[in-house]
């Protein structure tokens, strides 16, 4: 996994912009990634991981300019905030994967003293991290913050953020999203993993959250529908679609349909797997099932 | 020192010495940027937002909203100034504080005012009387209560260049304001030492300075010799200066605008049970919520008068012997 297309620039070390194929390899091993490391402390959330991988490949590998070796100011970068802090082993290997920290320490998730915390934090230091997360429906409000602070920097590049579909429920979004409508924040492209499913079961049952797409366009966002996040080819166009919005006078919103546990057969589409871990022979079937012809396990 | 070292100069809100101070920071910084949640009538932000529009973020009334915007600015090296009453600015938005800006380290600058019961006829929705005790306890979070109009603007101003959260508590009412108008007299976790004594140690903080500096005045006219600390830093705490105050007199009292439980008190108390332990009597709330009154009567019915202080330093002067 180590001959990624990367190319030099002066503000740089380098940064990615893997092709097609690599990036559906990259998705593997990012998948192979979330499933030791959860069966690893047995503990951790691996379905929204699994479901949101394809994303985090693509904006880590492909779409953004952003410099692993990291300074928290990320002044001509662009940035990433995980608002559902819960799939922090999605993060954690994208980070890992892409130069922030070696791989190996991959294996202390959740482990005392490790960098790699429960929910992803800033306290110990880790690379590319740059707001705690975890208490829900708080990441919305600081990627604003930090799109606004690049406007006031006359910084063009784009801040992404990542939010759960049922993390919608709390009502600092809602307060985000008029804000960054009114203070037109154009610069921002927060994307809702729509799995449909939350711990206690699917979003429709446990507190239906409605016509998200009329829901963001009423308070002023422009809304895209990527139909199909667990499709690479999808995720880039729809990417590319959202950037083709920056700069319009509107925050861009993705509705991302995912599969919650996506890759793994017996995770897949079942808010079952959202916070509980593989056994030895789960972790074993799911490998299996993650095929990589050059796996480069840590 | 004399107590004459320190007369009235006027009467001014803190919250103006507020709207004073972050004005002028600004002119020399251009990364301070403020904001508000539907106050910056209230927090006296006009001069502010006159002079730099483009620095200033409207939130309206959505608090959570606005400390994590002001998480977000930092990221970019923005210096955040939130503004709203101390009750928004601390219990409505705690896990907000706590995650996005305390445990993430974030340079947010929270400054509150309307704290305490001399906001007045608000009542009790509006005084918050908990809010030390809750920011204090966040792990790497500065409490400065500034005791005056002049205090409070020399704060605004220090804060810019204290990194890390900061919670700043200033009030509503017109004070006695009587501290170094140049703000000279000021330091972050450094201790004020208004007056010297040998019999007693007042250690206040907020608007009840000038009413332990009154007391101090009728004390030492009866004979009596009594230190006054205005200890505006609550966190950090400047411990060598209680203990060594403590040592000298042998007991103190603690004055506030807030409960017991948890506020500057506590704080005393736990450094000098630590290091000194010494009779304390406490001049602050006591368990229980406001109300609606003019702000001098709510702090004689509730126990924060120079009355009480009086009281407080007869029953410490007794239990010392």
């Amino acid at each position: 996994m180590d001959n990624f297309a990367c190319t030099n620039t002066i503000a740089f070390q380098f940064f990615y912009q893997m092709e097609l194929q690599q990036l559906k390899n990259m998705a593997i091993q990012v998948r192979r990634d979330v499933v030791k490391m959860v069966h690893g402390v047995q503990s951790g959330h691996p379905g929204g991981s699994l479901g949101c991988t394809d994303l985090l490949t693509a904006l880590y590998f492909k779409v953004m300019k952003h410099d692993p070796a990291f300074n928290m100011d990320g002044i001509g970068e662009d940035l990433f905030f995980l608002s559902n802090g819960h799939i922090s082993p999605v993060f954690y290997s994208v980070l890992a994967r892409s130069g922030y920290f070696p791989v190996s320490e991959l294996s202390t998730f959740r482990k005392l003293n490790s960098r790699l915390q429960g929910h992803p934090a800033t306290h110990e230091h880790l690379p590319g991290v740059r707001i705690a997360s975890g208490s829900l429906g708080q990441g919305m409000s600081v990627a604003a913050g930090a799109a606004k602070a690049k406007k006031l920097n006359n910084d063009s590049r784009i801040v992404y953020s990542l939010h759960g579909d049922g993390e919608l429920q709390e009502g600092q979004n809602w307060e985000a999203i008029m804000f960054a409508a009114h203070h037109k924040v154009d610069n921002l492209i927060a994307t809702i993993d729509v799995n449909r499913q939350q711990i206690d079961g699917p979003t429709a049952q446990v507190m239906d959250l409605g016509d998200l797409n009329a829901k963001f366009r009423a308070f002023g966002w422009e809304v895209l529908e990527m139909k199909n996040g667990n499709d690479m080819e999808n995720v880039l166009e729809t990417l590319e679609l959202a950037r083709s919005f920056v700069g319009k006078g509107r925050p861009i919103c993705i509705l991302m349909h995912t599969e919650m546990g996506y890759g793994v057969s017996f995770m897949q589409g079942t808010h079952e797997w959202h916070g509980i871990a593989p056994s030895d022979a789960q972790l074993e079937t799911a490998l299996s099932e993650l095929i990589l012809e050059d796996a480069a396990d840590y | 020192m004399s107590l004459d070292k320190y007369t009235l100069q006027n009467e001014k809100e803190t919250r103006a010495g507020f709207g004073e101070g972050i004005h002028e920071a600004a002119k020399s910084n251009p990364d301070i940027v403020a904001l508000t949640a539907d106050l910056a009538g209230s927090l006296k932000l006009n001069a502010f937002i006159k002079d730099f529009p483009d620095r200033f973020i409207q939130c309206g009334i959505a608090e959570a909203n606005m400390i994590g915007v002001a998480a977000g600015l930092t990221i970019g090296g923005k210096i955040p100034y939130t503004t709203t009453f101390a009750n928004f600015s601390t219990s409505r938005v705690y896990d907000q504080i706590r995650q996005s800006v305390a445990y993430s380290g974030k340079n947010v600058k929270i400054c509150a005012s309307h704290a305490g019961l001399t906001l007045g006829e608000d009542g009790a929705t509006h005084q918050v009387l908990e809010d030390i005790g809750m920011m204090k306890m966040l792990p790497g979070m500065t409490v400065i209560v500034p005791c005056d109009f002049n205090q409070t603007k020399a704060a605004t101003k220090a804060i810019a260049d204290w990194e890390g959260p900061v919670y700043l508590r200033f009030g509503r009412v017109k004070w006695a304001n009587f501290t170094a108008e140049d703000g000279s007299d000021f330091q972050i976790g450094k201790a004020q030492v208004l007056h010297e004594g040998t019999d007693v140690t007042i250690i206040a903080c907020g608007h009840l300075v000038w009413t332990a500096m009154e007391a101090a005045r009728t004390l030492e006219a009866e004979g009596k010799s009594v230190e006054v600390i205005n200890m505006h830093t609550i966190k950090p705490l400047d411990e060598a200066a209680i203990i060594k105050s403590v040592a000298k007199t042998g007991c103190v009292v603690t004055a506030e605008e807030h409960q017991a439980n948890g506020g500057l008190g506590d704080s005393v108390a736990q450094v000098l049970s630590r290091h000194n332990p010494a009779p304390q009597e406490y001049v602050a709330v006591n368990d229980t919520f406001g109300e609606s009154g003019k702000p001098l009567e709510l702090l004689a019915k509730y126990g924060l008068g120079k009355e009480n202080i009086l009281a407080a330093v007869e029953k410490v002067l007794q239990r010392k012997k």
